[in-house]
């Protein structure tokens, strides 16, 4: 037998060991990566009690106290005022009576969640709104200081954007923007503008200019060819861009701290805030975190087929 | 379909002169082609005239209307790209279809509809009407580009070398294609290109341009007998025409002669001959053979029928006739004897 060397494969293609080297490692670090995800998860259906038993139990009963405890305020009550109680009607009214207490409210929790949604979403939107035409624009006309431009709009991305903090802070105050969906929304919107601005400009830049001349020869305007066909074309750039935008408004914590408190305060700040009682309520704490997670996870999965192009862009060219 | 006039439009780009001082008039009806080698201004000329960029200085008519300052839209010309004309997003049908919906036509569904699919007809491609426009081979994206364009019927049609990136048969056949439809049309056409070929098989006249600069406008056959220049005679015919010294021929010229040109098929090789030439190389086409021959350092090339010409013997004897010379001053300008 010829010792004949395998000549199926192109040599420019990984041979079957590197290619098991390449999955092992992957799949190594998408364990690591997992540990807080199922940590959050299996913490959030634990019963207080055994999130915090030593040992720590790996395997317990599930439980919906996190969930109650996040989405209601209780008081402790007596034993003997409970004894006069009717019986539970409902299953949650069931749990807190076993802890000796009664359900006094719902909690801030879906307040604090849909300003995160309005404050999160509504900077994404304007961020990429403004970004796309800017970048339109610097892709495709003669700007005086087209360069000195963009440069500076790049130089806000320069230093943290927690840097201006106190200016920031004076000037909301006596705006009246402290506190209020619109100030969060065109602080993120700002902070977002240099990335949104650069990422699509690449993205456009890509696409022919000759689209629109073929549009406008045959007879539509700029602004129509730039809506029937620079858009569609561009969709790919502007869903990775959302991605990103999202990810920065959602997550921010330290603006958030500083300029929300009651009416608008995001998430992010809110959820340390959440007190159990005689310690941190590690399941009502994770089961915040775990809804929190959800929004970015469904927008990136619903926008998972451009986002691979958009992180690896301008390494693809036509 | 109507005429388009260009008077003495001249163009830069920061530094760079595309087009200067053009003038020139695309009667109604007529097939014109500029040509000339990349950079030369022929694609820059198509866009002013499609209003895709604005003139610096001179003027533009189409069909006797000054439209200089006029939007690319209002213009009502079609424009054919060299490539990536297609709307990706849209199918083929959609891509016929998109110039009848602006907004400036109003055209109900169905004449949309007919359009279309005559056009589809036409160009062979109504099998791929449903396609994605990505989804299509060179050949048919080109068809459909220039289906595009003839959906309407604009003042004039504007092309810029749609055939250059398409394989040597496929271009051969729609170079018919595209003759016959415009001659089916009555279309008014400028068709860019740096083709030689294209130009003389598809043009009413070409116009040979360099540096920006229109050199001869004039019908193919008068371009290629009675070029002004030299460089307008090295433009078409291949074999490219010889060009050498008159000194070299031993004739009586007048004094401002320099150079003096000749087809390779005029350059006749028999034993009467009256100049010596050594045979380099011989290149067979099959119907006739490229004979290159150095001639006092020179090289002359002869077009000439495989017989004609005996392989053993090198140093032959070549006759050119003085009716089939060309004869130019030093600035390469021609001189009429």
């Amino acid at each position: 037998m010829s010792a004949s060397r395998d000549t199926t494969r192109s040599p420019l293609e990984p041979s079957a060991t590197s290619r098991r080297i390449a999955a092992f490692l992957i799949i190594l670090y998408a364990s690591i990566a997992f540990i807080p995800m199922v940590l959050i998860v299996s913490t959030a259906f634990k019963s207080v009690t055994d999130a915090i038993s030593y040992p720590p139990k790996i395997i317990s009963e599930p439980s919906l106290e996190g969930f109650v405890n996040l989405f209601t305020q209780r008081t402790r009550q007596s034993a003997e005022y409970l004894e006069t109680l009717p019986p539970p009607k409902t299953w949650y009214e069931e749990i807190v009576r076993k802890r000796n207490m009664v359900i006094a409210g719902p909690s801030r929790f879906i307040q604090r969640f849909v300003n995160s949604i309005i404050i999160g979403f509504g900077a994404t939107f304007f961020s990429v709104f403004f970004g796309t035409i800017a970048a339109y624009a610097f892709s495709r006309f003669r700007i005086p200081l087209k360069n000195d431009l963009l440069f500076f709009v790049l130089s806000t991305r320069m230093f943290p954007p927690i840097a201006a903090a106190v200016p920031i802070f004076l000037m909301y105050r006596k705006l009246g923007l402290s506190d209020s969906h619109l100030g969060m929304i065109m602080l993120y919107t700002v902070v977002n503008l240099s990335l949104s601005v650069w990422l699509l400009k690449g993205f456009i830049d890509e696409i022919p200019k000759e689209y629109e001349d073929a549009a406008m020869v045959d007879g539509y305007s700029r602004m129509s060819a730039f809506f029937k066909i620079i858009l569609p074309q561009a969709a790919t750039g502007i869903a990775a861009t959302a991605i990103f935008c999202l990810i920065f408004a959602w997550n921010e914590y330290a603006f958030a701290i500083l300029l929300t408190f009651r009416e608008a305060q995001t998430l992010p700040p809110f959820i340390p805030t959440i007190i159990g009682e005689g310690g941190l309520d590690w399941p009502a704490i994770s089961a915040a975190t775990m809804i929190f997670l959800l929004p970015v996870v469904v927008f990136t999965v619903l926008l998972k087929k451009h986002l691979l192009r958009g992180i690896t862009f301008g390494a693809v060219k036509r | 379909m109507s005429e388009v006039k260009i008077e003495n439009v001249s163009k830069q780009f920061g530094e760079i002169n595309a087009v200067s001082n053009l003038s020139f008039t695309v009667n109604d009806g007529e097939f014109v082609v500029l040509l000339g080698p990349t950079g030369a201004g022929k694609t820059t000329t198509l866009r002013l005239i499609a209003g895709l960029e604005q003139a610096d200085e001179g003027k533009i008519f189409i069909g006797n209307e000054d439209v200089t300052q006029a939007q690319p839209a209002k213009r009502d010309v079609a424009f054919v790209f060299q490539q990536y004309s297609l709307y990706p997003n849209y199918t083929v049908y959609n891509n016929l279809a998109f110039p009848l919906r602006s907004p400036l036509r109003s055209l109900s569904k169905d004449q949309i509809d007919k359009t279309v699919r005559d056009i589809a007809k036409t160009l062979h491609i109504e099998d791929k009407l449903k396609n994605k426009a990505t989804h299509l081979s060179g050949g048919e994206m080109q068809r459909v580009a220039l289906g595009r364009a003839l959906v309407r019927e604009p003042n004039i049609f504007l092309m810029d070398e749609p055939l250059s990136s398409l394989d040597a048969k496929l271009r051969e056949e729609l170079r018919l294609e595209l003759k016959n439809i415009q001659v089916q049309l009555g279309a008014t056409l400028l068709f860019v290109t740096h083709d030689h070929v294209e130009a003389t098989t598809m043009a009413d006249r070409i116009g040979i341009i360099k540096e920006g600069t229109l050199i001869q406008i004039d019908p193919p056959e008068k371009i290629y007998n009675d070029p002004n220049s030299v460089y307008v005679a090295t433009k078409l015919g291949s074999p490219k025409i010889n060009v050498i010294p008159s000194r070299l021929l031993n004739m009586e010229l007048p004094a401002n002669v320099e150079y003096t040109a000749f087809r390779p098929e005029k350059v006749s090789l028999n034993s009467k001959g009256t100049l010596d030439a050594r045979i380099e190389t011989i290149q067979n086409l099959g119907v006739e053979e490229i004979v290159s021959m150095s001639f006092m350092g020179e090289i002359i090339r002869a077009v000439v029928k495989p017989e004609s010409i005996s392989k053993s013997d090198k140093d032959i004897k070549i006759t050119i006739r003085k009716d089939d010379m060309l004869f130019f001053d030093k600035e390469s300008q021609r001189v009429y004897l």
